[in-house]
């Protein structure tokens, strides 16, 4: 008896149509009462109709669970969502949150939104207020940096882009002399073009910039000086000579030991006590330099972690023909560390981007930092889930594809096969 | 004739433990040597101090009339012109077949690239895979990255080639296309200091053999009466448990 119930390739052609329509009864329930309010299974007690579509959902999947059917697609599914009756309802209850969840956000995000207006007052629906967004979204781009002057920023950046592009596309013998000018000259006439005080153009102090266009500008400064930096203290931590390896491991320590936001305060309070009367050091500088250590720190115990993976084999080899110390680093070992790390290199970066915020406490407003001041504007009370939201999902863009460019060099770089 | 090597009552310790005991040994141009021992003897030891892969503690390495001794500049000097294969191959694996052959004489002996090109593409002729030239090492057999390194260290042209058991990681098959290239080098008057159990090449190709035991060098003679006529007993015992 037990034999002729259980789902059997004998008996597949029955099953699988009345399993195929359990689970599509299942579904077309969760969908409907989710998008359009309408239960049809309303007229059963409310415990049964709530759990109808787990019940038929799993009689389904149950009906259609044959090993060895000989139909791929059958196959393909039983054997990655339907392998035991555990994973069944695991399988379940993971599509119908999915589904229920979607309609609300759809909601929020567009179909209960508003898009049209310029105060707190066109929000109408009860979506998201994204006039909040359109509304602030100079200030959210550019921070305090008056509006005449945005056309800098924008040229700063679009001229950066361009010539990332240009270096990309031109062919490899002026590539490097494009790749040099891109990390160690054309930082500093960005910001100067920024911050102006030359050439006619006026100067903005650094107090005035922030938002979005100044998490990219600590960003990139950070990650430009941070990283060889890092390198010579991992080389450094190495090192034969003691005075160089405990200077190393000592700034090391001390800078992986503190906060962030603790190394940002100092930075900005405690710093400017000891320079002796009448000097002053810009706070935004003081800043860089202080995430730049930071963040040279944990750099250099991934590279060192690179450094130590490698074979004493290969340190030799470079030797026995001859290499010095320098030479051996740049043509042999660093080549090779730092591609074994490049995922650790690219967590770090993550984590330095996503760091920049802090620099709240200082006084500085990057983009969430302006979401923080603009939220707190007494016409626009209420609308910190739509600031957040939109800092997150900004964020995410980056990270995501700083994520997607470090797999793709991982890639390109591997020489395994 | 001169010496190119020279090495007088040299001892080494690692920590308390003495792997090299006053080892005296003279080579001369155009020699080739061959060490055999059983392992832990010291023999890898021994030619690692040459090129001061390893340092010695007491005594003196005279390489081509220079002393090995702290100061830097001299070793990389030594080093350029004192070839070395290895066990383990050691290639560069981020580099090409024919970067790894170019990289040294670029960046050392400050070769123009067109010319340490055409040196490597010699040399990997002559170990014959210059077909391979554009891979990189982790596509090729053992053998073939053995010869590689081998042709590596032929690009730096120098005067000296060490060999530390340059066999003993391949497998039995590809051991005679490695042992092929190394005759052929003794044949085109290299001087060579061998470390090896391959007893085949020893006859055919050393000048010397040396027998190595607990660090101390216990016998020293020329191959044919290594092999026909051990001194010591312990030359005896450990050739008649490898031959």
């Amino acid at each position: 008896m037990m034999n002729i119930l259980k789902p059997s390739k004998q008996n597949l052609k029955t099953y699988l149509p009345i399993g195929i329509t359990f689970i599509f009864l299942s579904f077309l329930n969760v969908i409907l009462n989710s998008f359009f309010q309408f239960d049809f299974v309303g007229f059963f007690p409310k415990g049964i109709s709530y759990f109808f579509p787990l019940i038929f959902g799993f009689i389904g999947f149950f009906l259609i669970r044959v090993e060895f059917s000989g139909l791929r697609t059958l196959d393909l599914l039983n054997k990655n969502i339907n392998s035991s009756n555990f994973n069944a309802i695991l399988t379940l209850l993971t599509l119908f949150i999915i589904i229920k969840s979607i309609s609300p956000l759809i909601n929020w995000f567009f179909l209960d939104a508003n898009f049209i207006g310029s105060s707190k007052d066109d929000c109408t629906g009860q979506g998201a207020c994204w006039v909040f967004i359109k509304v602030w979204f100079r200030r959210l781009i550019y921070g305090m940096y008056p509006d005449p002057e945005q056309w800098r920023i924008n040229t700063a950046f679009l001229s950066l882009f361009a010539l990332v592009g240009i270096a990309f596309f031109s062919p490899r013998k002026i590539k490097k002399y494009f790749i040099f000018f891109l990390i160690f000259i054309y930082p500093f006439i960005g910001i100067k073009l920024i911050s102006g005080g030359d050439f006619g153009l006026k100067y903005v102090e650094t107090a005035a910039w922030g938002g979005l266009s100044l998490t990219f500008i600590i960003s990139a400064f950070a990650i430009i000086f941070c990283f060889p930096i890092g390198v010579f203290l991992a080389l450094g931590r190495r090192s034969d000579l003691p005075a160089i390896k405990y200077i190393s491991i000592g700034f090391i320590e001390l800078w992986r030991g503190v906060p962030l936001i603790t190394v940002l305060f100092m930075a900005s309070v405690m710093f400017p006590m000891f320079l002796p009367d009448g000097t002053f050091i810009d706070k935004l500088i003081r800043v860089l330099f202080a995430i730049t250590l930071f963040e040279a720190a944990y750099m250099a115990e991934v590279v060192r972690g690179g450094l130590q993976a490698l074979p004493k084999g290969q340190y030799e080899a470079a030797k026995s023909l001859g290499m010095g110390y320098w030479r051996m680093n740049a043509l042999i070992i660093l080549p090779q560390a730092l591609k074994l790390v490049i995922p650790g290199i690219a967590n770090t970066l993550l984590a330095l981007v996503k760091d920049t915020p802090l620099i709240f406490v200082v006084g500085l407003m990057e983009l969430a930092g302006m979401i923080g001041l603009a939220k707190t504007n007494p016409k626009w009370l209420g609308m910190a889930m739509e600031g957040y939201v939109f800092a997150g999902l900004v964020f995410w863009v980056i990270c995501y594809a700083m994520s997607r460019y470090s797999q793709n060099l991982e890639k390109k770089l591997s020489t395994e096969r | 004739m001169g010496k190119i090597i020279e090495l007088k009552k040299v001892n080494k310790w690692f920590d308390k433990f003495q792997v090299l005991k006053d080892i005296d040994l003279e080579v001369a141009p155009q020699e080739k040597i061959v060490i055999c021992g059983p392992s832990g003897s010291g023999k890898s030891t021994l030619i690692r101090c040459i090129n001061r892969l390893e340092e010695h503690q007491e005594g003196n390495i005279i390489v081509d009339g220079t002393e090995l001794a702290e100061n830097t500049k001299n070793i990389e000097k030594i080093r350029a012109e004192v070839g070395m294969v290895f066990q383990q191959f050691n290639l560069f694996p981020h580099l090409s077949i024919l970067d790894n052959c170019t990289l040294a004489p670029i960046w050392v002996k400050k070769l123009p690239k067109k010319k340490a090109e055409e040196v490597a593409m010699k040399n990997l002729t002559r170990v014959q895979i210059d077909d391979q030239a554009l891979k990189f090492p982790g596509q090729l057999s053992g053998g073939q990255q053995q010869r590689a390194a081998i042709a590596r260290a032929l690009c730096m042209e120098p005067k000296i080639m060490l060999f530390d058991e340059p066999t003993s990681a391949l497998d039995p098959e590809m051991i005679k296309e490695v042992l092929d290239v190394m005759v052929d080098l003794a044949k085109g008057g290299m001087t060579m200091i061998v470390v090896t159990h391959e007893m085949g090449f020893a006859k055919e190709v050393a000048d010397y053999m040396i027998f190595m035991d607990e660090g101390k060098i216990v016998e020293r003679a020329k191959t044919k009466e290594f092999f026909e006529n051990p001194k010591s007993d312990r030359t005896k015992l450990f050739l008649s448990q490898i031959l």
